[in-house]
């Protein structure tokens, strides 16, 4: 079971947790643009990354705060936590994965 | 009687204790502090049980947790295990243990015959004759279910209750042997908050074992003592004993099994039996010591072959002479200190075969000191003897080994203490995905580097001499504290003591017998699955390569010891098949639990009524009282029907029904989700996340929103009124408030932040009564007095606040039944109190309560949905036939996948009523539809029924459906083929079946 | 108003008040309810002084800003839910909060919103307080993680709840449940407490 510190309330345990998948994927605003290729492929299409993910989650037995985990989902090592809304942190994926 | 094996002095057993014991029916006595297997070896009791497959007499090979032989089910009827090593069990007054695997007793077993049809046995053997033809499947398995299975399932419910819980620690120190309690003494020291779990009853590990060892100067034991004296006076310190550290998991997160009263004749009443430790440990040190490694030679099996360490820890720390007559075989120096041992308790060292072609060492030379016949550069060749060995054939090897010289001189023996080296117990390491390496000179595997925040430490780390051990077991401590913030201050040094190791040796890992590989005389590698060299060599012939292939396809390795014993012999003699080092060949995942854990731990506590909660609304008691049935929605209890004397269920839901539509019904829908919605922008936000337009709605009115994913799916439905400009209540379905809660706080807070909107669950603030019927208006008029209810003052789709039976409440005018209906808010405090006042008041008009079948009867006569009944997650509003409720002049959630070209297909299933042909058939929900019967066991499926009821109000049955193009087939027959071959007609029609024009709810 | 006696606990089908006695001996844990408690949760930016000094004003206090701590008011324990939500707790004889910190927060982004009816309070202390917590939740209750004055939301059990861990030497907690969990919570602390011996008081 994972351990993940909540920005807000600390270190918790994954069970308090609810995974939200990939970070970063903004909801597209002008949608009426969009083919039906490219709206599937905001709704539907994650990736799928063996290394360093940026993916969301919330805190949903706490806060109930979306943020944002930088995990290796190789080592399922968590490199970072932030905030929703801000840049990921410099990470050297090399080293770390 | 004092049992005949018994020393008369020494070992940690109490023999002013004594303890009697059944085995396979019989009674035996031991002492406290005898394990099931060194009293039944006092007894000179060593055929235990029957292999696997052959069914070949089996003894007691190792005195740990390693064992994959001495298989024992404990107990009796519904209080039983099976698979316990007897090895591990404490004897206790009364214990009444059995042999498994054997029919009709272990001394005689009728499927020894196995054994003679071995060669028709081959490794595979499940994959190769099961897989044709399949007709037989059935017939071989009623054969292998009799034959074959370890131990037998408890014959009732589980009497004991099973205890879990969480824990966190600094540092955890894994096993209490020299190296873990250095560990745990130099980490306690420090101040951190140290757990150290051993799987046995008293601390020591190897020590007990030994006679003579000394650290610090003293006897080891003495040192033992004072370290767990220590231990147990530090605050920060927890020692759990008899507690089994099974599994290591992501982010240094511990499984534990701890057996609180196993080993107590009196068990008491408020102790659970075993307790399941879920620990997040900060940082880990693994100090699990390592296991020996048996020698692979012809018919290696027999009982009375043991490990050389276990004949050590009978002798030394049970008190119990193995056998009279003994052979030690070994390949390395250090087991002949279990040949100076036996020598030293009265047991006649016959010889001590010796693999190697230079027998040296120290303790190889006490052992010549002492007189020891010593046969340097042979081998055990072969084995006698059935149900107890009693003859090994010993011969010199060639040069190479890999062959006898001769057919070598026979030796009698009642035991043969066998030692092939040690394998470090790298089990939980390697679980916690640290690397592995191989050391060539121990010839064993070792941890790598760890992958967690961990630290492997003495005989676990492959460092076999004392004195490594502690300064390993006193480092590892002393880092992990450090490590999590605690410096080391008031820590001595490491304790001392000589350093020794077991080499030299020589790795000969297939020892040569008298006949061939395979023909005649079998080299057990795992004893448990009965997996022998030539099984391994021809699952290589066959073609597999990959050791995880090999393992799945010979089992070697599997079963409840997962290869403790076998696993690096099986590397070994595939790396040689191959002609390969070691390390090429690499070893098989290492899994979870080291040791199996009873099931009982993993419920715990959260069985029968605790298994899951039972929510219950304010007004439960009053149901109860009732004799309402329940259904369970979600996790809550609710109301189904409240049957009368004398009434089924049909009866009884009619009877609410109609109540409903001719005079008053009351429900109890305090389960509905609420959210409070607060923010200057709460009505954008709305607008946003319903597919209609929320921005005009009017202070106290209410409106009716469907909410979608972002797949354009129905997700929730519901009324949300306006309470204030800034301030909106919504309802959710009783199942989804949780889910429709967070579906808002993601749009909120990852894709307009910029919006002021807090969001608040209030479900449970609220009471709510629901009072529908004709009556409502009248009833409701009798208890308030500063509400205005005249249909003018008070319309469809509005609230107002007042009191209610003299309490706070807030009133909605909306319907769910269709007919005129309040439901009724008041603090969840008084709502069994407003709940009685309507009942009191309500009965002059009959008020009946009603449950949720009547509910469903009533609002599918309206042709009203059901998230999660007429929606499965694949249905959009337009398949509904709810255009009317999607705008089309501004965004929502969900809005762009409703104009995808696949959201236009004519053959979208839409939902559509159904009447049968016969008005009293009423359809199955789930039943599928066809256009026609066709012949076969497959047809064309247009659809299901979604919802179906029988309709007092209509006086014939109703249905709803999802039909494939359903729209355009308003009035066509259709099919519903049942299980019984009937077949039910109906025809498509409108949803609606009741009041189409919506006079009555209005009214 | 309406007449009290007509309120129930959620709590009130176990019939506490008749296990209640008054000296909890050599019991383990101590278990109660403590019903009808006002709770009022407080939304708003812990960034805006304006939004910080009108809470205080009406609160007594300042709010905790820190996680996972609780602070104590005027009449009202203050529990740091997130980072910008707290509960202002006070027992049902006190004057209504609600109303007044609306009226001190007018015209800021704020939501201030009764919810202790939604709630009842199961406290549990005694020398074996923080064990039995530990069979249901997963947060560490050590002192020196979650010393006394420290509060937090999580899950015990199955249920959804809030931990205050109370001033004192020996282990007190409240914990919020919702009230159509509480049935279920009670005796599940009550079973996983039962190998330390249970008392009850009033």
């Amino acid at each position: 079971m994972l351990e993940i510190n909540c920005p807000y309330c600390g270190p918790r345990f994954e069970t308090e947790f609810s995974y939200g998948g990939e970070a970063h994927i903004e909801r597209p605003k002008d949608s009426e643009n969009l083919s039906d290729e490219e709206w599937g492929e905001y709704v539907f299409m994650n990736s799928n990354t063996k290394g360093v993910f940026l993916e969301r989650w919330v805190h949903t037995s706490g806060c109930r705060r979306w943020f944002n985990v930088a995990r290796d989902t190789v080592s399922y090592k968590i490199l970072a936590v932030y905030e929703t809304g801000t840049e990921p942190p410099e990470l050297d994926l090399r080293k770390d994965v | 009687m004092p049992a005949r094996f018994r020393l008369t002095e020494g070992g940690r057993i109490d023999r002013s204790n004594p303890i009697s014991f059944t085995f396979n029916g019989k009674v035996y006595q031991g002492f406290e502090g005898d394990t099931l297997a060194s009293a039944l070896l006092a007894n000179g009791v060593h055929l235990v049980g029957r292999s696997f497959k052959y069914h070949r007499p089996r003894g007691i090979m190792s005195a740990g947790a390693e064992e994959a032989n001495a298989l024992i089910q404990v107990g009796e009827g519904a209080r039983t295990d099976p698979n316990l090593r007897a090895t591990q069990i404490e004897l206790v007054d009364g214990l009444t243990a059995s042999s498994q695997n054997c029919w009709p007793s272990v001394e005689f077993d009728v499927s020894i015959v196995n054994n003679l049809a071995s060669r028709l046995i081959p490794s595979g053997f499940y994959y190769k004759t099961f897989m044709w033809p399949a007709s037989l499947w059935m017939t071989y398995e009623k054969v292998i279910r009799n034959a074959a299975g370890l131990g037998k399932a408890p014959e009732g419910p589980d009497p004991d209750s099973y205890d879990r819980t969480f824990a966190h620690c600094d540092v955890l120190v894994v096993g209490a042997g020299p190296t873990g309690l250095a560990a745990a003494l130099s980490a306690g020291r420090s101040g951190a908050r140290v757990i150290l779990s051993e799987q046995e009853a008293t601390l020591g590990g190897s020590l007990q074992s030994e006679p003579n060892l000394e650290i610090e100067g003293k006897p080891a034991l003495e040192w033992v003592e004072a370290a767990r004296a220590e231990l147990e006076g530090l605050e920060n310190v927890r020692l759990l004993t008899r507690t089994q550290t099974y599994g290591y998991f992501d982010h240094n997160f511990i499984g534990l099994m701890e057996n609180l009263t196993d080993h107590l004749k009196e068990k008491p009443a408020n102790l659970p039996r075993h307790r399941l430790w879920k620990l997040r440990a900060k940082q880990v040190v693994i100090a699990t010591g390592s296991i020996e490694r048996p020698l692979v030679f012809s018919d290696n099996d027999r009982p009375g072959i043991m490990l050389a360490s276990a004949c050590r820890t009978y002798l030394n720390r049970y008190g119990v002479k193995p056998g009279s007559k003994a052979v030690l075989f070994t390949n390395n120096d250090g087991a002949y200190a279990a040949a100076l041992d036996m020598h030293k308790a009265g047991i006649h060292v016959a010889a001590i075969v010796d693999l190697r072609a230079n027998s040296e060492g120290p303790l190889t030379e006490a052992a010549r000191d002492a007189g020891l016949r010593i046969l340097t550069d042979h081998a055990i060749i072969a084995t006698a003897g059935d149900k107890r060995v009693k003859a090994v054939q010993v011969a010199p090897l060639s040069a190479d080994g890999e062959s006898a010289r001769g057919g070598g001189e026979k030796i009698d023996c009642d035991l043969v203490a066998v030692s092939g080296g040690w394998n470090p117990t790298v089990h939980l390491h390697s679980q916690s995905r640290g690397k592995i390496l191989f050391d060539d000179s121990h010839a064993c595997f070792v941890p790598g580097d760890s992958a967690q925040a961990s630290t492997v430490a003495g005989a676990c780390n492959g460092s076999f001499g004392l004195g490594g051990c502690l300064s390993e077991g006193h480092d590892a401590g002393l880092a992990a504290a450090k490590a999590v913030g605690f410096d080391g201050k008031g820590s001595a040094s490491a304790p001392s003591a000589e350093d020794r190791d077991f080499l030299p040796a020589r790795w000969l890992w297939l020892v040569p017998g008298d006949k061939p590989l395979g023909h005649g005389g079998k080299h057990f590698v795992d004893v448990q699955n009965d997996v022998t060299a030539a099984d391994l060599h021809l699952a290589l012939r066959e073609g597999y390569r990959s050791i995880e292939h090999v393992k799945r396809y010979t089992t070697t390795g599997m079963g409840t010891d997962q290869g403790k014993t076998s696993n690096v012999n099986a590397i070994a003699i595939v790396s040689q098949y191959f002609g390969c080092p070691i390390p090429d060949v690499g070893v098989t995942t290492f899994r979870p639990p080291y040791t199996p854990v009873t099931f009982g731990v993993f419920a715990g506590r959260d069985i029968g009524d605790l298994l899951d909660p039972a929510r219950k609304t304010p007004m439960h008691a009053l149901h109860e009282q009732a004799g309402a049935a329940f259904e369970d929605v979600g996790q809550w209890k609710r109301p189904w029907y409240f049957p009368h004397d004398g009434e089924d269920m049909h009866q009884a839901v009619n009877r609410e029904v109609r109540a409903c539509r001719d005079s008053v019904g009351v429900m109890d829908a305090s389960t509905l989700g609420k959210i409070d919605i607060q923010g200057k922008d709460a009505a954008e936000f709305l607008n946003r996340i319903y597919t209609n337009a929320w921005l005009k709605l009017k202070i106290s009115s209410c409106r009716y929103g469907l909410m979608l994913g972002e797949n354009g799916m129905v997700m929730d439905d519901g009324v949300t009124s306006r309470l204030g400009e800034n301030h909106f209540l919504m309802t959710t379905t009783s199942g989804n408030a949780a889910p429709v809660l967070a579906h808002l706080e993601e749009y909120l807070q990852t894709e307009w932040p910029e919006l002021e909107v807090y969001l608040t669950s209030v479900t449970e603030q609220f009471a709510t009564v629901s009072i529908a019927g004709p009556n409502a208006r009248k009833l409701l008029a009798e208890l308030t007095d500063d509400i205005d209810l005249s249909a003018e003052a008070f319309p469809f789709m509005t609230f107002r606040q007042g009191r209610v039976a003299g309490i706070p409440a807030r009133v909605f005018r909306i319907s769910f039944t269709g007919d005129l209906s309040y439901e009724i808010n008041v603090p969840a405090s008084y709502g069994a109190a407003l709940w009685q006042a309507i009942m009191n008041t309500g009965e002059k008009y009959a008020i009946t309560p009603y449950g949720t079948e009547a509910m469903h009867v009533l609002r599918a006569e309206k042709g009203f949905i059901i998230v999660g009944q007429d929606t499965d997650g694949s249905v959009t509003p337009i398949d509904l036939g709810m255009d009317w409720i999607v705008s089309k002049t501004k965004d929502f959630v969900g809005r762009r996948s409703l104009y995808r070209a696949d959201m236009d297909k004519p053959d979208r299933k839409q939902l559509v009523g159904l009447l049968t042909d016969a008005p009293d058939t009423v359809l199955p929900e789930g039943a599928q539809l066809v256009e026609k019967i066709e012949t076969g066991p497959t047809m064309a499926m247009l659809g299901h029924v979604t919802s179906s009821y029988h309709s007092p109000n209509c006086e014939r049955s109703i249905a709803m459906a999802l039909i494939k193009g359903g729209r355009a087939r308003m009035g066509q027959k259709l099919y519903s083929p049942q299980a019984d071959g009937k077949v039910i007609t109906c025809s498509v029609s409108d949803v609606v079946f009741y009041d189409k024009e919506g006079e009555r709810t209005r009214g | 108003m309406v007449e009290a006696y007509l309120r129930q606990s959620p709590l009130s089908q176990l019939a506490l008040p008749s296990r209640a006695v008054s000296e909890a001996g050599d019991a383990g844990v101590v278990m109660s309810e403590r019903p009808f408690r006002r709770i009022v949760n407080l939304r708003g930016d812990p960034k805006s002084d304006a939004f910080l000094s009108a809470a205080k004003s009406t609160l007594g206090a300042d709010l905790p800003l820190a996680p996972n701590s609780a602070a104590a008011g005027k009449d009202t324990s203050l529990l740091w839910l997130g980072p910008d939500e707290w509960w202002a707790i006070s027992e049902d004889n006190t004057p209504p909060l609600a109303d007044k910190l609306r009226d001190a927060l007018s015209g800021q982004h704020t939501s201030v919103t009764d919810a202790g009816e939604g709630y009842t309070c199961i406290a549990v202390s005694g020398p074996k307080a923080i064990d039995t917590l530990a069979k249901g939740c997963t947060l560490d209750f050590h002192d020196s993680v979650f010393a006394p004055g420290s509060c937090a939301q999580s899950d015990m059990a199955k249920a959804a709840v809030v931990f205050h861990r109370l001033e004192g030497e020996t282990p007190s907690f409240e914990i919020y449940v919702r009230s159509s969990f509480a049935e279920y919570l009670w005796r599940w602390i009550e079973d996983a407490a039962g190998e330390y011996g249970i008392a009850v008081t009033g």
